[in-house]
């Protein structure tokens, strides 16, 4: 069977004044119906353009999309259409992402509209059926969106991404604006909705706790580039690429005393214009040597779990070797 | 339906309009100011030309409530008739230039690049010809009335209209939502009538109303020098210039005029201000 989506070798590019900004290097990777894909990496590493880059709201420099078989990265006009209606975004932060004169109800039915071939009244009838899927009460029908709090405004985020009944959804940080308690209401909405629709996602976030519930497989980026990706259950217990180990320990754990070791990452993230061609990751990196400035490649270490580190058996074995020092 | 729920817009908007005083009298002002306009021959006690040299310069009687001018014609009659031209310059000159301005605004600000340099170089271009040059040079050509003035005044307002737009929709496009409509199939067109101007109009329409105003004196100022109103017609502008020369002897003759002008131009700001938050949803409470 042909995997929903597949990617492979994406790029990026942005022109600024400094040089060329590769906000996404060489991604590739394959998605197949009904599962989850969650991409984590910490702000500016590209993941959010990753996403906008494969619904084409951005045009690849390079590389190839695949859609259900067919080649989606130069679509035509007609093409970009249809996609659409298979492909959707849910945005980020639910405060800027609707128009704030439109009303709840034309909100959601702005794509019904857009589509075209539906009766008003069919329309209507739609957009309550999708208020009701999500969640949302027929009293607000009428409000504004900076009328209602943070949740219900990203209920009616997702409900437009519904009204196209798309099989994939790209989610763009959905819960990082909203409140921990609302943030658990609406991935426990996102996963409903998947089981119910066969709904494939892309989730896109810097929340591992998040990640780690909500995901089949994970990728982790940094600075453009892939360099772990795993199935979620083997990349949280076997972690390969040092950055993996690092963003991993940074879970918050809830539980004192907190013995968690905590992998700090010195310094800044290095600058993703112009960058140099070895391991990205080697400027903060404790391990780094001469060889990481050759560049790397992701390596099967096991089945679906790539990792893109010329070190990673020298290193964990290191850390295994010292866990034993420890022990005795 | 449709039409229901624009009416329901309109009366969402004045709700909001009327929690606030000042632009409720404005606006009683300005309609009283159209009606005047409008009935202006029912109203006015005598015609705005007859003259009656024996009685210039009158003070204020039972017969002619705010005096004679020097050529004894009704004042009283005169700044009703007025009325017409001035608000005609005002809101007529504010249309030509907005709607000029909003689509060149609009389209300048969307596309950025080479398109915003080409209209903003023609707006610089056109707006280093003083725009009492421009009107002078237009009614040279088609010759000087109340309709070339509007006309004249009206292109000289659209660049400052054109830039406030044009910043203002530059802040909008990058908004999260123009993407979100992108991301549903939204046409270039549909995103910028419906998702762009909505949102960027706000600034507009204070420009708009204040515009309305500086446009009221404008006119004024273009009937002084003879490129505006014509006489016998009067016109507020027109009626403080002649009342210039006996200025020191009559000076109501200037200030009756001068207060209706004051009138109308705050009643125009006060309104806009008005409108600005009613129009705005996220004031809303």
């Amino acid at each position: 069977m042909t995997p929903l989506l597949e990617v492979k070798n994406l790029k990026k590019y942005f022109k600024t004044a400094g040089g060329t900004l590769h906000a996404v290097d060489n991604v590739s990777f394959t998605l197949d119906r009904g599962k989850t894909l969650g991409v984590v990496g910490e702000s500016g590493c590209g993941k959010t353009t990753l996403g906008r880059t494969v619904l084409h709201l951005t045009n690849p420099t390079d590389g190839e999309i695949f859609f259900e078989g067919n080649n989606i990265t130069n679509p035509s006009k007609h093409e970009l259409k249809k996609l659409r209606e298979d492909m959707q975004i849910i945005f980020q932060d639910p405060f800027s992402s609707l128009d704030p004169r439109m009303t709840v109800s034309e909100a959601i039915m702005e794509p019904l509209l857009l589509k075209g071939g539906m009766s008003k009244d069919d329309m209507r009838e739609q957009t309550r059926k999708l208020m009701d899927t999500v969640g949302l009460a027929e009293r607000f029908e009428h409000s504004y969106p900076h009328e209602l709090d943070g949740g219900r405004r990203q209920r009616i985020g997702i409900a437009r991404a519904l009204a196209l009944e798309p099989k994939f959804i790209v989610c763009d940080e959905p819960v990082s604006a909203l409140d921990v308690s609302i943030q658990a209401q609406v991935i426990n909405l996102m996963l409903d909705l998947q089981e119910e629709r066969g709904l494939t996602y892309m989730f896109v976030t810097h929340d591992l706790s998040v990640v780690k519930y909500i995901s089949d497989d994970i990728m982790v980026m940094y600075l453009g580039q892939v360099v772990e990706k795993a199935p979620a259950e083997e990349l949280f217990q076997n972690t390969l690429h040092p950055y993996s180990k690092a963003l991993l320990s940074a879970i918050a754990v809830p539980k004192y005393p907190n013995d968690t070791k905590r992998i700090l990452i010195e310094g800044e993230i290095t600058s993703p214009v112009d960058p140099k061609p070895g391991c990205r990751f080697m400027a903060r990196c404790r391990y780094a040597c001469e060889e990481c400035k050759n560049p790397q490649r992701l390596v099967e270490h096991a089945p679906g779990h790539f990792v893109s580190c010329c070190r990673y058996k020298e290193i964990n074995n290191i850390r295994e070797n010292k866990e034993e020092k420890v022990n005795e | 339906m449709k039409k229901k729920r624009k009416q329901s817009r309109l009366r969402e908007i004045w709700h909001q309009l009327k929690k606030n005083k000042m632009a409720v009298v404005s606006l009683v002002v300005l309609i009283v100011l159209v009606l005047i306009a409008i009935f202006a021959p029912l109203l006015a006690p005598y015609s705005y030309s007859e003259q009656n040299v024996l009685n210039a310069n009158a003070s204020p009687s039972a017969e002619h409530l705010l005096g004679t001018d020097d050529l004894g014609r009704d004042i009283l009659s005169r700044l009703i008739y007025g009325t017409r031209q001035s608000l005609q310059m005002g809101i007529f000159s504010v249309a030509i230039g907005a709607v000029i301005g909003i689509i060149v605004g609009s389209i300048s600000g969307y596309f950025g690049s080479w398109v915003d340099n080409l209209c903003m170089r023609l707006l610089d271009i056109y707006q280093a010809i003083p725009m009492f040059l421009l009107c002078v040079a237009l009614a040279a050509i088609l010759g000087p009335s109340l309709r070339n003035a509007i006309i004249a005044l009206g292109l000289g307002v659209v660049p400052g209209f054109a830039r406030i737009m044009r910043a203002s929709v530059m802040t909008v496009r990058e908004k999260e939502y123009i993407e979100a409509a992108k991301s549903i199939n939204c046409g270039t067109g549909r995103i910028i009538i419906k998702h762009i101007i909505p949102n960027a109009i706000g600034p507009m329409i204070v420009q708009i109303t204040m515009g309305v105003g500086s446009c009221i004196l404008s006119g004024a100022a273009l009937s002084f020098i003879g490129l505006g109103v014509q006489p016998p017609i009067p016109e507020w502008g027109t009626m403080i210039s002649e009342a210039r020369s006996v200025m020191r002897q009559y000076p109501t003759q200037a200030l009756y005029p001068g207060i209706c002008v004051m009138i109308s131009v705050l009643a125009c700001n006060l309104l806009g201000d008005g409108l600005r938050d009613a129009l705005d949803p996220r004031l809303k409470n």
